[in-house]
């Protein structure tokens, strides 16, 4: 089976308050998978700048961070995503913003359209830090879908650098396909049949998945199944926020066209209601 | 194969039970529906018309097992409309097409409708309805008929009426508002008496009863005429075959017009709401513990409305009251509902003459007492309770729907609901931003038992109540469900009110619902409804006890016992007695019990029946939780009433070798063979040299009590001796053999 393997992180840098936090998450991620750095800085390039990151690098320096900036000028969203492409860059970092209340992030406009458009593999980060907090929770997605082995796997080699204890994998099955509607006690008797049916068919084939999974990504964390039935996309966010996850992993969206964005669904209501810490899998 | 066979086993078994339950029913049905019928202002046989298809086709066809249909209260307002601005035929003709609209909603699963209403609006149109009812009918009751434009110009000339009654010329209006006056004491003293032979015999029987005595006291025996004004005797009563053959024809003529495509929608909502909140009321009180379907309920509601507007009738709705009388008397499916149609049936062919000797004051005083139980004070208080913004939609939606229309009362509730929650909430993008969103998730955590958890987010109020309660169909009621709040920034009335019925449903039918998460939004100060709705168990303070408290207290005392006068709702140990298989048990206080707690006496507060059939009843009661298991029993004084329960198919089980017991006790159970066991003769000795209980068995504990109302302090004692007596005898007597 082919593992994916993040041998290049980038991460798009603006100068606000959360820089340094951003650049410390950054670089405690590419020392933890052992690969190259890439800050891409839309912008001039002057002095003062790279001392400003310079300054920031210096505690990481002393691990042997292989890191390089990149200056370039235009639109954001083309920059960031070209020089991703040019730079071979397998996991680009992204910030979110946070709504007035404490309690929600959102992605702004240019993250989104950023993450909509990446080839690679895009990690959503809500609250950059300058200390480093472990990972101990993943909640995957277990879907059905093709992208879904690889995505559980590339879970699997995160969960396994970043010496997570505990991985929840969640099978989201859709309402619509518990064919049964609830409406007396025989109906309802019927729905759960088809429901305990519908999870022991999910739970079988994600039990697949994992056995193809190298034992040394498997040893030491505790992994557990969860079939949810609900919206698709929206209820594994809900989830793996009751959960605490401290990371959620997801298959990268499917085409996205007009209607999609018109009625929100995977994806789309994880960016505008961001639980955790994302990573969506390409 | 064996299971369909089992059923009809079943059923078969339990049709005495529910023909006689009908037959109980029907005597409410028939001056009810004569009532309703002429408040609405249709024929009076129209009321019994809608009782008898409703209640065959409802019977054959739908999809809830104790409910009873027929005419309801809340059409009377509605219909009052139709009828007065579109004619007789043409109002037929909307009930036809509300029926249709019905069945619509019904095959487009719309049963959830009423779920789109907060709770408050719904109270506050229900509350409206009643004062239609009762401004209009008031008058006719104490003799004195009028006609006004507005059902509000009817409520002002109330006063008026009761200062006329004074000064009646005519001999015959008086007697009228006599015969109204006495009818609605009977209504409201009926429930407070609480004596077997009275109560066999619903109040709005009696009052048919006694009208028609009196008819022919002064017939047959004063030979004089009835003294009752004629114009306020019922009149134009068909018999069987002018039914048949007068038969209106529905009038189609008006259906391109608005004010008919209004009334038909507006019969259509009302019809609906009123059959959703009684199917879902009714549910708590099934014996059996059954779920309703209600989509197929409302599409047999529809095709039965269909039927009656053909035949002469009115909208058939669900009806709360008869069907907590169903519940009551042992009704256990759709039998009753069938035999009840039935029985009224006979009525109209046997006795359709004799219905003429009623007067209308007595009947329409039947009406009087429900507009007012609708609309009642204690309504009005518990609702205020809960909230002043609830009143305020209370008020809004009252007032609107008297001066302006139903259905605009009911916008107006929602709309002024909704402002409430936007400025209590501060935000509008709360509600924008997340009412098309799933925010309600369901699982069954993989751990432990297998619970259900339901986190819900953002908001939960009327507007998106209906994902939750999806989610909470979906869960067996035996279960454990776990309902989260925590990441819910706002919670309503509405659906704290709902959560909470659910609650008592679980909890009746041995699951359990937790919610969770509100501790948050206490301090939070911003959600005045759902605080006062999660925790309302007012402790009574000890230094305020009542003259009866303090004796009890003595009492205590002398008897080595502890007292607490405190209210306790949990009340588990006591569901699984048969006696509260119907009833809902709301708490109990004045606890008396010893130091190792396996003997309690208390004072409980249960409900017999739902919603404006409820009747709160306080009872003193004993419960002795036994060590050893013994047959579960009910066993109470021989007499006429357990005579008819035995006709119904009830069986007394004798006790061979002791007929004298058997005749003096009337004693229930399922397993005949170990109860005939248990009642050995040192047992059978002490039930008959002492005093009459009403005793019940569980297998494992004990409920002891004698009246159906409070104890005095000297029955307590009685109560005490006895009940510690039957204990030790109950032991002795099992460990001997």
């Amino acid at each position: 089976m082919h593992l994916k393997s993040f041998n290049t992180i980038g991460i798009g840098i603006a100068f606000s308050p959360n820089l340094k936090a951003n650049i410390c998450e950054a670089s405690r991620l590419a020392l933890f998978f052992q690969s190259k750095l890439v800050l891409i800085h839309v912008g001039e390039e002057s002095d003062e700048k790279i001392s400003t990151l310079k300054s920031f690098l210096q505690p990481f320096l002393k691990a042997k961070i292989d890191f390089k900036i990149v200056f370039k000028t235009g639109d954001p969203v083309d920059v960031i995503l070209s020089t991703s492409i040019d730079q071979r860059i397998d996991l680009l970092i992204l910030g979110a913003l946070q709504r007035e209340n404490i309690l929600n992030y959102y992605m702004g406009s240019i993250a989104r359209k950023i993450t909509r458009k990446a080839k690679c593999s895009v990690l959503l980060l809500i609250k950059p830090s300058e200390q480093s907090f472990p990972c101990n929770h993943i909640v995957v997605n277990g879907l059905k879908d093709p992208k879904t082995k690889e995505t559980i796997s590339t879970a699997f080699y995160v969960g396994h650098q970043l010496g997570t204890k505990k991985m929840t994998i969640v099978e989201e099955i859709s309402q619509e396909e518990v064919s049964v509607k609830v409406e007396d006690d025989k109906s309802l008797r019927k729905a759960n049949l088809v429901k305990e049916r519908l999870k022991l068919r999910e739970e079988s084939r994600v039990k697949e998945i994992i056995t193809q999974i190298p034992d040394d990504f498997k040893r030491d964390i505790s992994i557990k199944t969860q079939p949810i039935f609900g919206k698709r996309g929206y209820s594994i966010g809900h989830y793996a926020q009751l959960a605490r996850a401290d990371l959620l992993v997801m298959n990268s969206p499917s085409k996205l066209n007009f209607w999609d964005r018109l009625f929100p669904h995977d994806i789309e209501y994880i960016l505008t209601e961001l639980p955790t810490d994302v990573l969506i899998v390409r | 194969m064996s299971l369909i066979k089992n059923s009809t086993q079943g059923f078969f078994k339990a049709l005495p039970k529910n023909i006689f339950s009908g037959f109980v029913v029907s005597l409410i049905a028939l001056p009810l529906g004569l009532g309703l019928a002429m408040a609405s202002e249709a024929p009076p046989i129209a009321g019994i018309i809608t009782a008898v298809v409703g209640g065959i086709v409802v019977a054959i066809l739908g999809g809830s097992h104790v409910t009873i249909t027929g005419p309801g209260n809340g059409l009377v307002g509605v219909l009052l409309i139709a009828i007065t601005t579109l004619g007789i035929n043409n109002a037929y003709a909307a009930i036809i097409c509300s029926g249709g609209l019905l069945m619509l909603l019904g095959f487009l699963r719309m049963g959830k409708l009423a779920d789109y209403f907060p709770s408050s609006a719904i109270q506050g149109m229900l509350a409206a309805i009643g004062l239609i009812i009762l401004g209009k009918q008031f008058h006719i009751m104490l003799g004195n008929k009028i006609a006004r434009a507005s059902s509000f110009e009817y409520l002002l000339e109330i006063p008026n009426t009761i200062i006329g009654v004074f000064s009646y010329e005519d001999k015959g209006l008086s007697y009228a508002a006599i015969a109204g006056v006495l009818s609605l004491a009977i209504m409201v003293f009926y429930p407070k008496l609480r004596n077997k032979y009275l109560q066999l015999v619903p109040a709005p029987m009696w009052i048919v009863i006694l009208s028609i005595a009196f008819s022919y006291y002064y017939e047959l025996i004063l030979k004089q005429p009835n003294p009752i004004h004629l114009d306020y005797m019922i009149s134009g009563i068909p018999t069987f075959n002018q039914i048949i053959t007068d038969i209106p024809t529905p009038d189609f003529g008006k259906i391109g017009s608005i004010s008919f495509w209004s009334s038909a929608v507006a019969l259509t909502l009302i019809a609906s709401i009123e059959s959703l909140l009684s199917i879902k009321a009714v549910d708590k009180l099934d014996p059996e513990k059954r779920r309703s379907n209600v989509n197929k309920d409302i599409k047999a509601l529809g095709l039965a409305t269909i039927g009656s507007g053909f035949l002469g009738g009115m909208n058939v709705v669900t009806v709360i009251a008869r069907s907590s009388v169903n519940v009551n008397n042992g009704g256990s499916n759709r039998s009753a509902n069938f035999s009840h149609a039935l029985f009224l049936v006979i009525f109209i062919v046997l006795f359709s003459s004799q219905l003429t000797r009623i007067p209308l004051p007595a009947l329409m005083a039947i009406l009087v007492f429900t507009g007012y139980k609708l609309a009642s004070p204690t309504m009005v208080r518990h609702i205020f309770s809960i909230g002043k913004e609830q009143l305020i939609i209370f008020f809004v939606t009252l007032f609107i729907t008297l001066k302006i229309s139903l259905i605009t009362g009911i916008v107006a509730g929602i709309l002024t609901t909704l402002v409430i929650h936007l400025i209590l909430n501060k935000s509008i993008a709360l509600f924008a931003k997340n009412i098309l969103k799933p925010s309600v998730l369901m699982y069954k955590e993989e751990e432990g038992k297998g619970n259900y958890y339901i986190s819900v987010k953002h908001f939960c109020s009327f507007l998106n109540y209906n994902k939750l309660k999806e989610k909470l169909e979906a869960v067996p009621e035996d279960k454990d469900v776990i309902l989260d709040f925590s990441l819910c920034e706002f919670v309503d009335h509405t659906v704290m009110e709902n959560l909470s019925s659910y609650q008592e449903l679980f909890h009746k039918k041995g699951g359990h619902l937790e919610i969770l998460g509100l501790d948050m939004h206490v301090t939070d100060s911003e959600h005045p409804f759902a605080l006062r709705r999660v925790l309302p168990i007012p402790n009574i303070l000890p230094n305020n006890l009542t003259k009866r408290q303090k004796t009890i207290e003595a009492l205590t005392v002398d008897y080595n016992l502890k007292y607490d006068p405190i209210k306790h709702k949990n009340m588990d140990y006591l569901n699984s007695f048969l006696f509260f298989k119907t009833r809902q048990i709301e708490y109990t206080f004045n606890e008396i019990s010893n130091a190792v707690s396996d003997f309690k006496m208390f004072d409980i507060s249960f409900s017999e029946g739902e919603f404006i059939a409820k009747e709160v009843v306080r009872m003193t009661m004993v419960y002795v939780d036994l060590d050893i298991k013994i047959p579960a029993f009910t066993l109470d004084k021989e007499g006429f009433l357990e005579r008819i329960y035995a006709l119904a198919g009830f069986k007394d089980i004798q006790v061979d070798g002791h007929d004298d017991f058997s005749k003096r006790f009337y004693l229930l159970g399922e397993d005949e063979f170990a109860i005939k066991n248990f009642f050995k003769t040192a047992l059978i000795r002490f039930f008959e040299s002492n005093p009459y209980y009403h005793i019940e068995s569980n297998g494992e504990g004990l409920l002891i009590f004698s009246k159906e109302r409070l104890a005095s302090v000297k029955e307590i004692k009685a109560l005490l001796d006895f009940s510690k007596r039957l204990k030790s005898v109950i032991q002795t007597a099992v460990f001997v053999c």
